[in-house]
């Protein structure tokens, strides 16, 4: 006798393919909710501020005048906060990642470093902010200047980098390395000639990642005390700054007391958007420019 | 071409298995003497005693899992990478332990040059691949650079297919030529000895043919050592023959002795097919 009765089947056919198109509905509406919160949050930011970009909004310093008011102060705050993260993330976060890889026995120890670095990518934004405070601006007297807050926004970015170049690292095939191995090359010869120029695109696509997200946080920023006064222009990595995101936090804060600010945050919003989708733009580029086949 | 070692004298070894008067006036590269190797608890390498002569092509042949790649891995210290190894007794390099402290590994591996199982070329010029190991070792030059490349290429048989396009990606290659690339890249460190962990093994028919042509080319100027799981192939081109069972030396002879008359049962099911 058999087991699948045809007419028993037939009958349940109709709820089957109901719970079929159902689940997919599901499905499309939860992919679709995101998309439109997202859209209606630009086409807002778009209707606010588009009309506020101009020349004068983007080199002009910062005003309690609405009509005068601008974010070179802001622009130049980011540039210069880069210049710090930038170098200090790749030397430690590449060095970690090329230490735990290669040269790191595998053990208790390494185990130990791997999960604590995963961990520290968890811990909240603000956090770092007051370890910056601590140890950078109080402990090491730098004040809430560039270096500082550049510093903090490092150690806040660096367990991505480390885990981001470690993943690239691991992705070079063994063979490669035996290959270099067996001609009498050393551990760092290999990693050097070997080793990194293979993961180099990896490496650079997390590390802009990386900084992406150290452009768009305020939290540490505001609890180190970037100030919301009107301050000069920096001209080095000791001057006191501020940054596109914490301009468009006091803004916002402020947009009680002149109604314009909304505006302003608005169309620093857009900017903000702006750098940041050609980063990761960047960051996309390269990652199929180089993305080999072995 | 140069042999960068020293000028280690072998007397006559009487481990020796060889029989032929040809064969023992001959110098012993290497000679291992009681090894063993655990990979963990698992017992890889038992007692193994062999003496390799200079000049000679020395196959090893055996099931797999026998422990034939790990012993052409240990010649050159390769097996050390996996971190659960664990080796007891010698083996004689031209007379000196290669597991001596004194020995840096970056020296035997630049006197012993390896050919590996997949062709694994690294992702640059077929230039860059040839010229990789004689930049490690500092030659900066770019004329002596060039002479080296022409000189390995040609050794490895490669030359006229690719004397047009040495800036070209290695990646362009097939998978045969790669592994000629691969031994090119060898030469270029003027080895003394060769070490072919299965070489033919990813390669088509005739790509097999043209590295066992090159095989024999070869031996006139260095001693190598080739794993096979190809009996045909060790028959071929091998004038000695080691066969591996189990983690242990079952036979070692002339080649033509092996595959005639082999002294022990084992071998004889094996290269009969009867197993394996």
């Amino acid at each position: 006798m058999k087991h699948v009765n045809v007419e028993q089947v037939q009958k349940k056919m109709g709820s089957r393919l109901f719970a079929n198109t159902f689940a997919k509905t599901l499905f499309l509406l939860a992919t679709l909710f995101g998309l439109v919160v997202l859209v209606v949050l630009i086409y807002r930011v778009i209707q606010d501020g588009a009309a506020w970009i101009n020349f004068d909004f983007l080199t002009n310093k910062l005003s309690t005048d609405p009509e005068r008011a601008g974010i070179m102060g802001a622009i130049l705050g980011t540039l210069w906060l880069m210049a710090v993260v930038a170098p200090v993330t790749m030397v430690l976060g590449v060095g970690t990642a090329i230490y735990l890889e290669e040269y790191a026995k595998k053990g208790r120890i390494q185990s130990i470093i791997q999960t604590n670095i995963s961990n520290l990518a968890g811990v909240p934004s603000v956090v770092f902010g007051l370890l910056g405070l601590t140890v950078f601006a109080r402990g090491m007297e730098l004040g809430n200047v560039v270096l500082a807050g550049g510093l903090t926004m490092a150690l806040l970015v660096l367990p991505v980098v480390v885990v981001s170049s470690q993943e690239a690292i691991r992705a070079v095939p063994q063979f490669l390395r035996e290959a270099s191995f067996g001609m009498g090359a050393t551990k760092w010869q290999t990693v050097k000639n070997v080793v990194l120029p293979a993961s180099l695109p990896g490496i650079l696509t997390g590390t802009i990642l990386a900084l992406s997200r150290a452009i768009g946080e305020t939290a540490p920023l505001v609890v180190l005390g970037i100030p919301a006064l009107l301050i000069p222009l920096p001209d080095s990595i000791f001057d006191k700054f501020t940054i596109l995101p914490v301009q468009i936090y006091y803004w916002t804060l402020d947009s009680a007391l002149v109604a314009e600010y909304t505006n302003l945050a608005a169309a620093t919003i857009l900017i903000l958007l702006i750098v940041l989708f050609v980063m990761n733009s960047v960051a996309i580029l390269i990652r199929n420019k180089f993305q080999k086949r072995y | 071409m140069t042999v960068l070692t020293g000028k280690a004298n072998a007397k006559t070894n009487n481990l020796s298995a060889s029989t032929g008067s040809e064969t023992e006036n001959k110098k012993i590269v290497y000679n291992t003497k009681d090894l063993n190797l655990w990979y963990g608890e698992d017992h890889a390498l038992k007692n193994i005693n062999l003496p390799i002569h200079e000049n000679e092509v020395t196959a090893i042949i055996g099931p797999s899992g026998c422990g034939k790649s790990t012993y052409i891995k240990t010649l050159n210290r390769m097996v050390e990478m996996i971190p659960i190894v664990r080796i007891s007794g010698e083996i004689l390099y031209r007379e000196r332990n290669i597991f001596d402290k004194n020995f840096q590994v970056e020296d035997l591996r630049t006197r012993v040059g390896m050919v590996f199982q997949k062709p694994n070329p690294f992702p640059k010029s077929i230039y860059e691949n040839v010229a990789y190991g004689p930049k490690i070792h500092g030659i900066r030059d770019k004329k002596i650079l060039d002479e080296i490349v022409e000189k390995s290429l040609k050794g490895a048989a490669i030359w006229n297919e690719v004397k047009d396009r040495l800036n070209e990606n290695a990646y362009g290659l097939s998978g045969g030529q790669q592994q000629r690339l691969c031994i090119a890249r060898a030469l270029a460190i003027e080895p003394d000895v060769i070490l072919m962990d299965e070489p033919t093994s990813a390669l088509d028919p005739i790509s097999t043919l043209k590295v066992e042509e090159l095989v024999q080319e070869l031996k006139k100027d260095f001693s190598i050592i080739i794993v096979t799981h190809n009996m045909q192939q060790a028959a071929r081109i091998s004038d000695k023959t080691a066969f591996f069972l189990s983690g242990e030396v079952i036979e070692f002879a002339e080649t033509d002795k092996i595959f005639s008359t082999p002294s022990d049962k084992r071998t004889e099911d094996y290269i009969t097919g009867r197993f394996g």
